[in-house]
C-alpha cells in the first residue's frame, strides 16, 4: 500500500511562491489612508506557501488516489455513470462561453441566449412539456423548484394542498425537497411487483394533495405501467404529477412524461446529459412544465423576438422569482446542448435503447447468483439481493469493497430502503459488452469466494491506498478542517 | 446507426438478445403502454458530426464578446480575475471530473483529501471553524443560512439589508416562503446598511441577520456596530463575504459572525455567465451539526492509516429524507477544486497581494472620474459607484461603452429606483493603468 499522503498545508516553506502577478501600475495606496483600521485584516490567513511544482504534483497524487469513468466501468445505479465526451470540455472552455458576464447587454451575448432558448426548445420536446427554466443548479434545485411552482399554482386557483406523496423507493431528495418547499410528505408502500400499489395511493389522496412525485422507470429499474390510472387518480383529487427525472435515459424519444400525465418535470442533465459529475458537482436540473404552470417559471426565462435576436424575458409578474443567482449552470448547460446536438433526436433513442438492453443482459446474466426480487423486464438499471449470501457471514458491502480490488467502482449499494441487501446496477449504453461481461464475471467469482472463503471478501479491499475506514469515529469526533 | 460512443454492434445485439430471451429490442419495451408511446422522431435540434459540432459551436461563441477580446469593468457578483493556468490542469485530470461524488472512499481518497483541504482553506480565510464542501453558489447559500438561523433560534423572521446583492435576496425570499419565514430588508445611507434603521426592525423574534461585506455597492459594512445589535437579542449575524477581500479585509470569525457564506468564484472559477460558480458555508462550532450539505471528516482506515470520508451524515437527506436539515445532494466539487487550487497557488503572501491589488487599482479609478461622480463616501474594496451626469442613462452609456471596446459597469437603476443613473463600476488586478485610463475617458465622452 502506498504512505499516506501529505496535506497541501504540510508541503508549506516559507518563502516559496506559484503566482505570478503584473507589477501594480497606480500608486501604492496605503490601506490603512483608506480603510479603517479596524475594518483590515489583522493576521493574515495561514495559507500554504508552495511553488508551482509543489502544486501540480500534490494535485496530480490527489488525482490518481481517485477513481471516474474514464478510469474503468462505473455501474452506480441511479447515477447514469456515462461517458462525459471530451468535446463538451472542449467547447465549454471556448473564450466565447467560458469569459462571459451574466449582467453584459443582451447585444453581446447573443450566441449564449440562443444556445440557451435552443436547449429550452429541445428539452421541452424530449419531455413532452411546454416551457423549459434552465435556473435549477441540481436535481434536487429541480425538485425544491418545480414543488415551489406547484404550491403557486395551486395557491393562485385559492386551494391551500399541503400534502406531497411519494413512494416508498423514492429518491431521498423528494421527501426532503418537500419539506423545505413547506410540505408534509405522506410515504405510501410499493406493491409486491415494485410499482405504485394503486389501492394505497387512492387511500391518501384527497382535497389535500398538492402532488404525487414519481420517478418512472422508478428506482428498482421498473416502468410504472399503470401510469395513466396513477395520473387520472391524482389529477380528479385536484393535485398535480411531478416526474423526477433521474431516470430518464431509460425513455429518450420512448416515452415522454408530458404524454403520461405529468404537469411537472426535472431532468439531471449530469446524468442523461452525459455531463460531467466533477466528483459531486456542478450539476444542472431544468424544469419543464404543462401550460397552466408557465406563468410561474423562475424568471428570467430566454425570448427570441420576430426578428431572430433573442433576450432574457423578465416581465413575468406570477413568477416564484428566481431560485438561483444569474442564469443557471450556463458551463453545465453548454455541454448538455453540444451531447445532445452530437446524437440529434434519433442517436437519442438509440442511446436509451441500449441502455435498456445493456441492463437487462447484465439482469440476465446475473440472476442465477443473487436474488431479482422484481423479475421481468427491466428498463435502464435494475436491483439485486445479496441476501443468500449472508448465510456465509457475507453482506452487500463486502461484496462492493471487493469489487474495488478489480477494478471496479461498485454498484449503488442499499438503495432502494425496501429491498434487503439491496444492489442496483446500471451499465449505461457507453459500455461494451466485453467490459459488461467482465464485470459479470467478477460478480460470479466474488460470489464464488463469499461460500467458499468468506474471510477474503471480509476483508477487502487489498489493493486500495487505505483499507476500509472508520466511519464512526469521524462522526462522533469530528476532525473537519487541519487546525481542528 | 453507427456512433463513436456508442459500441454496441449488430452482432453484440444478437447475442444479448439471445441471452434475455427477447426477439428483438421492442420486446424489452413491451411494459410501456401503447397508449403513452411516441411514434416519430421528436422535434429538435438535428444531429451533426466532431468538426461540424466545432464549427457551430466557434459561430455561437464568436458571437459573445468575452473578457479577452474586450476590457471588463463589470462586476456587481461575477469577477474578472486573472485566472493561474495550472488551475484548468488540475480540473482536467478526469480522474476528479469524472468521478461522482466520493460514497467509496477507498477508491475517493483524492476528491475527499481535497474537499478536506477546500474546508481548510475557508476556514482558514474566514476564521470559522468548520467549513462544509460548497454549495451550489452564494446566493442559495444565504438562503440555506437563513434556514439555519431559523432552526438554530426557532425563530421565523430574518433581516437582510438592501446592500446585499439583490438576487441573493430574491432567492431569500423565494425560499423563505417555502418554509414560512418572514423576511424583512433594512435600507441604506451613504451605500451601507442604516445603522438606526437596523437596531429598529431586529426584534425578539429575528433569527439572523444577513449583511454582506464588501456589499453589493463594493462598500465595507461597519460589522463592528452591526455585531452587538443582533446578539443582543440573541440572533445569528449571517455574513456574505467575497473571499478574495479577505486577503485585505478583517476575518468574519474575528468580527463576531456565526454564520459565513460567500461565492467562491473570484478564486479561480471562470464567469461563465454567472454559473457554476461554489458556494461556501462556514459555521462557529456550535453550529456544526446543522450546516447543510456535505462535510468531509478525517479519520483512520483498519491499519491505522490517515483517511478521509463524508461524514456527520445524519443531517442529509438520503438518511433523513423528509426530516433533513436541507434537501441538498450535489456540492461543486470540481468548482471548489478550482478554488483550492487558486489558493494554493497564491498562498498566504499571494493572497495578500492580490487583494491590494483590487483595492489600490479600484481607488486609482474611482480617483480619475469627474469630481462629485462618485456616489457615496464610504470605504470601499475593488468596486464603487458613480453617478451619470444629469439625464445620461446607464443602458445607453455601455452601449457606446461595448463598441469602443470596453464592458461597462452594472446598471444600478434596474434594482434601486433610487439609484438610477448609477453605474457599479469593478476593478480588478487584471486591469492596468491604462485600461483604467481609457475607460474613464471613454465613460466621460458617452456620459456627457
Amino acid at each position: 500500500m502506498k504512505p499516506e499522503k501529505a496535506l497541501i498545508f504540510e508541503l508549506s516553506h516559507p518563502g516559496r511562491v506559484a503566482y505570478s502577478l503584473t507589477e501594480c501600475d497606480v500608486p501604492q495606496i496605503e490601506p490603512a489612508s483608506v480603510i479603517p483600521e479596524g475594518m483590515l485584516r489583522s493576521k493574515p490567513a495561514e495559507l500554504p506557501e508552495v511553488y508551482e511544482v509543489d502544486v501540480i504534483r500534490h494535485y496530480t497524487e490527489l488525482s490518481r488516489r481517485n477513481f471516474g469513468i474514464d478510469n474503468g466501468f462505473y455501474p452506480l445505479g441511479s447515477c447514469t455513470m456515462k461517458y462525459n465526451p471530451k468535446i463538451n470540455e472542449d467547447v465549454a472552455r471556448f473564450p466565447g462561453f467560458a469569459k462571459i458576464h451574466p449582467y453584459q447587454p443582451e447585444e453581446s451575448i447573443q450566441g449564449a441566449l440562443e444556445l440557451l432558448y435552443t436547449l429550452q426548445n429541445d428539452l421541452a420536446a424530449l419531455t413532452g412539456m411546454d416551457q423549459v427554466t434552465l435556473q435549477p443548479a441540481a436535481g434536487a434545485h429541480g425538485e425544491w423548484t418545480g414543488l415551489m411552482l406547484i404550491r403557486a399554482y395551486h395557491e393562485s386557483r385559492g386551494e391551500k394542498r399541503t400534502k406531497v406523496i411519494v413512494p416508498d423507493s423514492s429518491h431521498g431528495t423528494n421527501p426532503a425537497s418537500a419539506t423545505v418547499a413547506g410540505f408534509e410528505t405522506i410515504t405510501i408502500p410499493s406493491n409486491e411487483r415494485g410499482l405504485v400499489d394503486l389501492n394505497a395511493l387512492r387511500a391518501v389522496v384527497g382535497s389535500d394533495t398538492a402532488a404525487l412525485m414519481l420517478t418512472n422507470p422508478n428506482t428498482l429499474g421498473l416502468f410504472e405501467q399503470q401510469i395513466e390510472q396513477i395520473a387520472q387518480i391524482v389529477h380528479d383529487a385536484g393535485g398535480l404529477l411531478y416526474y423526477d427525472g433521474a431516470n430518464s435515459n431509460a425513455i429518450m424519444g420512448i416515452t415522454r412524461p408530458g404524454d403520461m400525465g405529468f404537469d411537472v418535470v426535472h431532468l439531471n442533465l449530469h446524468k442523461t446529459m452525459s455531463t460531467p459529475h466533477g466528483g459531486g458537482g456542478p450539476g444542472a436540473g431544468p424544469v419543464g412544465v404543462k401550460s397552466k404552470l408557465v406563468p410561474f417559471l423562475p424568471k428570467p426565462i430566454v425570448g427570441r423576438r420576430e426578428d431572430g435576436t433573442y433576450f432574457w424575458d423578465t416581465d413575468r409578474p406570477q413568477s416564484i422569482g428566481r431560485v438561483k443567482a444569474y442564469y443557471g449552470n450556463f458551463g453545465i448547460l453548454v455541454r448538455a446542448y453540444t451531447y445532445i446536438r452530437t446524437y440529434g433526436p434519433e442517436g437519442l433513442r438509440r442511446v436509451s435503447e441500449n441502455a435498456v438492453l445493456n441492463a437487462n443482459y447484465m439482469m440476465h446474466r446475473l440472476a442465477p447468483y443473487f436474488e431479482v426480487p422484481y423479475p421481468g423486464v427491466c428498463k435502464h438499471e435494475f436491483v439485486l439481493s445479496g441476501k443468500r449470501l449472508k448465510t456465509f457471514g457475507v453482506r452487500t458491502l463486502d461484496v462492493a469493497k471487493r469489487l474495488l480490488d478489480f477494478g471496479y467502482h461498485p454498484p449503488t449499494v442499499y438503495f432502494p430502503l425496501n429491498v434487503e441487501e439491496c444492489i442496483m446496477i446500471e451499465p449505461t449504453e457507453t459500455e461494451s459488452k466485453e467490459t459488461m461481461d467482465g464485470f459479470i464475471d467478477t460478480m460470479i467469482q466474488i460470489v464464488k469466494e463469499a461460500e467458499t472463503d468468506p474471510q477474503l471478501v471480509l476483508n477487502a479491499p487489498y489493493t486500495t491506498v487505505v483499507n476500509r475506514l472508520d466511519e464512526a469515529t469521524a462522526a462522533r469526533k469530528p476532525v473537519l478542517n487541519c487546525s481542528c | 446507426m453507427k456512433h463513436r460512443y456508442l459500441p454496441m454492434t449488430e452482432q453484440d445485439q444478437t447475442e444479448m438478445l439471445a441471452t434475455v430471451g427477447a426477439k428483438s429490442v421492442e420486446d424489452l419495451f413491451a411494459d410501456i403502454p401503447a397508449s403513452v408511446r411516441y411514434n416519430g422522431v421528436l422535434p429538435m435540434s438535428g444531429a451533426l458530426d466532431e468538426p461540424s459540432m466545432l464549427r457551430h459551436m466557434h459561430r455561437l461563441a464568436d458571437r459573445n464578446a468575452d473578457a479577452d477580446r474586450f476590457t471588463s469593468f463589470l462586476g456587481a457578483g461575477i469577477y474578472d480575475h486573472h485566472i493561474p493556468v495550472v488551475i484548468n490542469h488540475v480540473i482536467s485530470r478526469s480522474e476528479f471530473y469524472t468521478a461522482y461524488t466520493p460514497y467509496q472512499p477507498e477508491i475517493s481518497q483524492g476528491e475527499l483529501q481535497a474537499i478536506f483541504e477546500f474546508q481548510s482553506y475557508i476556514c482558514e480565510l474566514t476564521g470559522m471553524k468548520v467549513a462544509n464542501a460548497s454549495m451550489y453558489d452564494g446566493a442559495t447559500a444565504l438562503a440555506e443560512a437563513a434556514a439555519l438561523a431559523s432552526g438554530a433560534t426557532k425563530r421565523k423572521r430574518i433581516v437582510v439589508s438592501r446592500t446585499v446583492h439583490p438576487e441573493a435576496r430574491e432567492i431569500v425570499r423565494t425560499s423563505a416562503r417555502g418554509l414560512n419565514l418572514e423576511v424583512v430588508e433594512v435600507g441604506f445611507r451613504d451605500g451601507v446598511t442604516d445603522l438606526d434603521e437596523l437596531k429598529k426592525t431586529i426584534d425578539d423574534n429575528t433569527a439572523a441577520v444577513l449583511v454582506q461585506t464588501p456589499n453589493f455597492f463594493g462598500c465595507i459594512e461597519d460589522i463592528r456596530v452591526i455585531e452587538p445589535l443582533i446578539h443582543e437579542k440573541k440572533g445569528l449575524l449571517v455574513m456574505s463575504v467575497n473571499p478574495l477581500s479577505l486577503g485585505l479585509l478583517e476575518s468574519p470569525g474575528v468580527l463576531g459572525a456565526d454564520v459565513v457564506v460567500g461565492d467562491a468564484q473570484p478564486l479561480g472559477i471562470p464567469t461563465s455567465l454567472g454559473g457554476p460558480t461554489c458556494g461556501f458555508f462556514a459555521v462557529t462550532e456550535a453550529l456544526m451539526r446543522r450546516i447543510p450539505g456535505r462535510i468531509v471528516g478525517q479519520t483512520v482506515d483498519r491499519n491505522g492509516k490517515r483517511g478521509f470520508v463524508l461524514t456527520l451524515q445524519a443531517r442529509e437527506q438520503h438518511i433523513r429524507r423528509e426530516k433533513a436539515t436541507s434537501n441538498i445532494c450535489s456540492n461543486q466539487a470540481l468548482l471548489a477544486l478550482c478554488a483550492s487550487v487558486y489558493m494554493s497557488v497564491m498562498g498566504k503572501s499571494g493572497m495578500q497581494e492580490v487583494s491590494l491589488q483590487n483595492m489600490r487599482k479600484a481607488h486609482y479609478a474611482a480617483g480619475r472620474f469627474p469630481a462629485g461622480s462618485p456616489a457615496f463616501t464610504a470605504p470601499f474594496f475593488n468596486e464603487f459607484v458613480v453617478k451619470l451626469p444629469g439625464p445620461a442613462d446607464v443602458h445607453k452609456v455601455n452601449a457606446m461603452l461595448l463598441k469602443a471596446g470596453y464592458i461597462g459597469g452594472y446598471d444600478l437603476g434596474t434594482d434601486y429606483p433610487e439609484l438610477k443613473g448609477h453605474m457599479l463600476v469593478a476593478v480588478t488586478e487584471r486591469r492596468t493603468k491604462d485600461e483604467i485610463d481609457g475607460f474613464v475617458r471613454e465613460w466621460e465622452a458617452s456620459a456627457i
